[in-house]
Parts: structure tokens; sequence; C-alpha cells
């Protein structure tokens, strides 16, 4: 069977508002899943259903078939999660913590002590194995909290803003780890509100927002989903843009509007598509203006995403 | 990532790894690394420093004052040693170490996060409020065990051979129950509140005061026994070392001003009637807190 993470009408009211409204999704596979949304969209807290943190008001979330809210420990067996920033104890060391998930989970010693070597190797904290998780900075814990989720090898890994706490650089191994989890036979459902690293690392993406799920299709597809009159592209120079260049350069076909950036950089909007930003360019090339780069200034997944929040919105 | 195993992995149907225990063994193993949690926590050296300072003042009252009639009188026996000492003060120590170590036992789980790290694990919370029920109860345990030796120590210099009778054991059983009594109710309040302070406070001032004080008000305006209070029931673990029970019930009139006449009623508990309201508060608070924490989300 392939691991799969389902929604069926899920709801979740604080009060009269609805942070998850009536969400149906349906994950299958071996992939990884991007769930995407603003600040307050309703991620974290359909996550928290999913690990059953929260309790939902309406519907069900199934994990491999089997419903969470029914059977928390048989649906959670095959899962590993990480929600928000969890606290270890503080008086624990991550090799104990690790010992400590692995033993609940019935993991054997010798297995719990293989994988926990491996896993601590994996988000660079072997060297803190056995310092008390309580002297360590937040980024630190975050990264025995995503060890704890990969202990058990789990067909799926529920991840919440996995990178939240971490510096530019512990961002980057989290992407470089979780594009490493990809592997035959596992689902990887994580939250996000950082595009690029879901470009970066995901295959497919949810978006929602207000609660409820506005598409889920793969990032192949984002493109195809765009309604767009016009493409916004970044243009850098060799040298600083003079207003008769800036002129000479919106005179071109195919250049609907056209505005400085920075003092060699300008914002070109091209309509017509792909043929129309290639002629574009070369043209700006003859123009001798000393062009040096050319380079959308969004991603298809932030265009859609921006277009579809704003239609919610 | 490398994710194969150098091993023969015991893996589930599912295709984690591991077959997840039951209940009760998930109980077992949470409650040893809690224990260890409190093992090594400055709380636990703060509960042996209240129970090392009061066998201090202890051990210093029963040296320095030896030769009094007081302390002759109770020393003369081992039944009005561990009378007064046991049964007098080990309440106190199960009250600070209930507080000490089951106070936020559950409301830290919401308070510092630390929930989020257990509750993403396949256990139900039935397993996980019974595993850190057990913890701390043996954390108490070891305190009461310290306050104990210090008592047994004391015992073998003023009482010589008969420093370990009969009825000390049955007291100490009676303090195991009023433990788990004292730990339930402490657990309820614990799973009611999402801060530690206000589930420390509560029963703070429930245990150390506040049902004394309303037990005393229940006697006193309404005259009638106040069988439902924890406190009143905690005078029985004192009844293994008396000759001869207390009346249930003793009315005592006498001349007030005015020649005008006052009754006064008090009760204490029958033997029976202590372990009954002991084991029922156990029951009753820890099914109650269960029930709550079963309730509580983490938002």
């Amino acid at each position: 069977m392939s691991p799969s993470i389902e929604s069926v009408d899920l709801t979740k009211r604080f009060g009269t508002f609805a942070a998850v409204d009536h969400l149906n999704l349906k994950v299958n596979g071996a992939k990884c899943v991007g769930f995407l949304g603003p600040n307050g969209a309703g991620k974290t807290t359909t996550l928290k259903m999913f690990t059953d943190l929260l309790f939902p008001n309406e519907g069900e979330a199934f994990i491999n078939g089997v419903s969470v809210q029914k059977d928390r420990k048989l649906a959670l067996s095959v899962c590993g999660d990480l929600i928000e920033t969890p606290e270890i104890y503080p008086s624990l060391t991550p090799l104990e913590a690790l010992e400590m998930s692995g033993s609940l989970r019935g993991m054997r010693p010798e297995e719990i002590r293989s994988r926990s070597s491996i896993v601590l190797e994996e988000v660079k904290m072997s060297e803190w194995a056995t310092q008390k998780v309580g002297r360590f900075s937040k980024g630190m814990k975050q990264r025995v909290n995503i060890a704890a989720s990969l202990l058990s090898d789990p067909e799926v890994v529920i991840l919440d803003e996995p990178s939240t706490g971490l510096d530019p650089r512990g961002m980057a191994e989290v992407r470089n780890i979780v594009r490493g989890l990809k592997k035959e036979n596992r689902l990887i459902f994580m939250s996000s509100h950082i595009l690029s690293e879901v470009v970066d690392v995901c295959d497919e993406v949810a978006l929602i927002d207000h609660g409820k799920l506005l598409f889920y299709d793969t990032l192949a597809n984002v493109e195809g989903r765009l309604t767009r009159s016009a493409t916004s592209v970044e243009v850098s120079f060799s040298r600083p843009v003079s207003d008769e260049a800036l002129a000479q350069a919106a005179s071109i076909p195919g250049v609907s509007a056209i505005s400085r950036s920075g003092p060699q950089r300008a914002r070109v909007m091209i309509s017509g598509g792909a043929d129309g930003q290639a002629q574009v360019l070369e043209r700006l090339a003859a123009a001798h203006l000393g062009l040096m780069s050319f380079e959308p200034s969004q991603s298809a997944l932030e265009e859609l995403y921006l277009q579809e929040i704003s239609r919610g919105d | 990532m490398a994710s194969a195993l150098p091993l023969n992995p015991t893996r589930s149907a599912s295709g984690a790894l591991g077959h997840v225990p039951g209940t009760w063994e998930q109980a077992f193993l949470l409650s040893r690394y809690q224990f260890r949690d409190y093992l090594r926590s400055r709380r636990f050296i703060l509960m042996m420093i209240i129970v090392a300072a009061i066998a201090a003042i202890l051990s210093f009252v029963l040296a320095y004052y030896h030769s009094s009639a007081a302390v002759q009188a109770l020393t003369s026996s081992s039944d009005a040693f561990y009378g007064t000492f046991w049964a007098g003060g080990v309440t106190v120590v199960i009250i600070f170490a209930g507080i000490i170590f089951g106070g936020d036992a559950i409301a830290g789980e919401f308070q510092n996060r630390t929930g989020y790290f257990l509750m993403g694990l396949p256990i139900r919370r039935t397993t996980v409020y019974a595993g850190k029920f057990l913890a701390a109860t043996a954390a108490s345990l070891v305190a009461v065990l310290a306050y104990l030796l210090v008592l047994l120590v004391n015992g073998a210099v003023y009482l010589g051979s008969g420093f370990l009778p009969a009825s000390l054991f049955e007291s100490f059983a009676i303090a195991l129950l009023y433990l788990l009594a004292l730990m339930g109710a402490v657990f309820l309040f614990s799973s009611m509140f999402k801060n530690s302070l206000y589930a420390v406070l509560v029963v703070a001032v429930l245990f150390l005061f506040g049902f004394t004080i309303i037990e005393d008000l229940i006697v006193g305006l309404v005259k009638i026994e106040p069988w439902f209070i924890i406190t009143y029931a905690q005078q029985v673990i004192s009844y293994p070392f008396l000759a001869s029970l207390p009346a249930h019930m003793t009315t005592v009139t006498s001349r007030g001003p005015r020649g005008a006449t006052i009754t006064t009623t008090s009760y204490a508990p029958t033997y029976l009637e202590g372990l009954v309201i002991m084991a029922g508060y156990f029951v009753l608070t820890a099914a109650a807190g269960l029930f709550f924490f079963e309730r509580e989300e983490f938002t």
C-alpha cells in the first residue's frame, strides 16, 4: 500500500472563526507535498488535527487509511511528525530523547542506537549527542526534533515549517535533509510559507487560505494554471541605466511597462508569453544597453500563490 | 538520506521501524524517562533540601532536648516516637512532594511545549497520563523514603533494637495510599490548567491549609462530618500507633458567657472510612484528571 494522508471535511472552529473549513485533501504516494498558505491560513491547525493535537469539530483526518481521531496510536505509528517547535525534557540528551522516542515506538535497542547515530549525523548534531538539551539554542533543539521525527524511518513524514528558528545555513541544511528524505514509498507533507523552499524540495503543492483548499497540483502544472496578461522580468545592466535607455527599452514591441528597480536594474513587464520574452530579450541584447542578466522576477508558484490569495481576499 | 540499517529491522506491517508496545508497557517506559528527568531536575534537589531540613531540625531537637521529659516520653516507645514524628511529618513531605513533582506534570506539557514532542508519538493520552502519574509518584516515594530513613536512623539511636515496629509498616502502607490520593488530586488540578503556576498554587493552597480551614468550617458551622475532605482522612496514618482508636464522634458541652450552653462536636474518621476516603479520592480525582487531559487541546 502506498503511503497516504487524507482529510475529509476537516473543520476546526475557534468560537465562530473557522480556522479550517471543510478541508478535503487526499495525498497519495511517495512524494513531497508542500502545504502552502499565508500566516493564519490554517496550515498548522490542519497538521495538528493530523497528529491529534487538536480535535476537529467536523470531519476526520486519515493516515494510511487509519482515522487519527479514532485510533491515534495506530495512525501515528507510521508517521514521523514535527509540529511547531516542541521542547524536549531539558535534562535529557539528544541520544536519550531519541531513545525515549524509539522505545515508545517499539524499536529495538540496537535499532535505536543505529538510527540515532544516522539521524543525528543527518541533522549535524552528532557532537552534541550527549549534552543536555536544556542548554541548546532553539535551532539546535529543532534539529533534534527533526532527528526524532525521522528516527523510525517512517513512511509518512509531517513537518510543520521545519526551518522555523534556524539560521539561513540551517534552513538550507533542512532543505537538503527533506530532499534526502525523498525515497521510494515515503510521503512527505510539509507546511511552509517560504515559496522558494517549496519550489526547491517539493513535487506537489497544496495551497490553503482561510481554512479552505485553493488548489492542489504538481509544481509542473502550476505554470499552466497561471492566467497571465504579462510576465515580470528583472533585467540587470553592466552600467547605470539612463532615462533614455529605459525609454529605448520601453519602445521594444512586447514590453508593456518598464521601471527602474536599482541603479543598474529594471523591472520589465512583457506580454506575449514565452515567445514574447524571447523576442524582447533578443532586442534588448541588440540595443547595446549593457544587458547582463534577464530572469523572471517571480516564480510561477509565487505568481499563482499571489493570484489565488488575492482572489480569496 | 541513508536510511538502510545494518541489521534486521523490526518493521511493522505499516512500514515504520518498531512494533508499538501496549498501553501499560508504554506507560512504564515513559515513566522511566520521566523519573530520570525528575531525578536530574532542580525540583528534586529542592525536595531533598526540604527533607534534609526537616531531618536536621528533628535530629537536632531530639539530641538537644533528649533529657527533657517531653522528649523522654516520645522516645519511650516506638509507637510514641513514630506516631509523632512519622505520622505527623510524612503528610507534610507527601504534600510538598506532590506539589513539586505532580503540580505541573500535565500543565507543564502544555506550558513548556514538551507535549508537542510526546504527543506526536504513537501513544494514547491515557498512557501519557499513567506514565507521568507513575513517575511523579515514584519521585515522591523517594522523598518519603528519605524521610523514613532519617526517622529510622534516629529511631535506632533512641529506641534501640525496637526501632522497626510492625505498626510502622502498616502506617507506611496507609501513607502510600494517601500519596496516591494526593497525587490523583494534584493531577486533576494539573490537567484542568494549562498553566503550571495556577496548578501548583491551587494544590498548595488547598493541601497546606485550604482543606483544613474548610474542614473546620464544616464541622463548626454546618455541624456534619467532613468525610469528603482528604485532610480529614489523613488522620488514619497515625492509627497504627494508637493503643485505642479515637471515638468517631465526640461531643463536648461547656458553659459559655452568661451561662449559655455550648456544644462542640468533633469527628475522627474510622479506620475503614479513612482508607475508603483516600481510595475514593485517588480513583475519582485521577479519573477526572484523565477526563480533562483527554479533552485538552494543544492550541
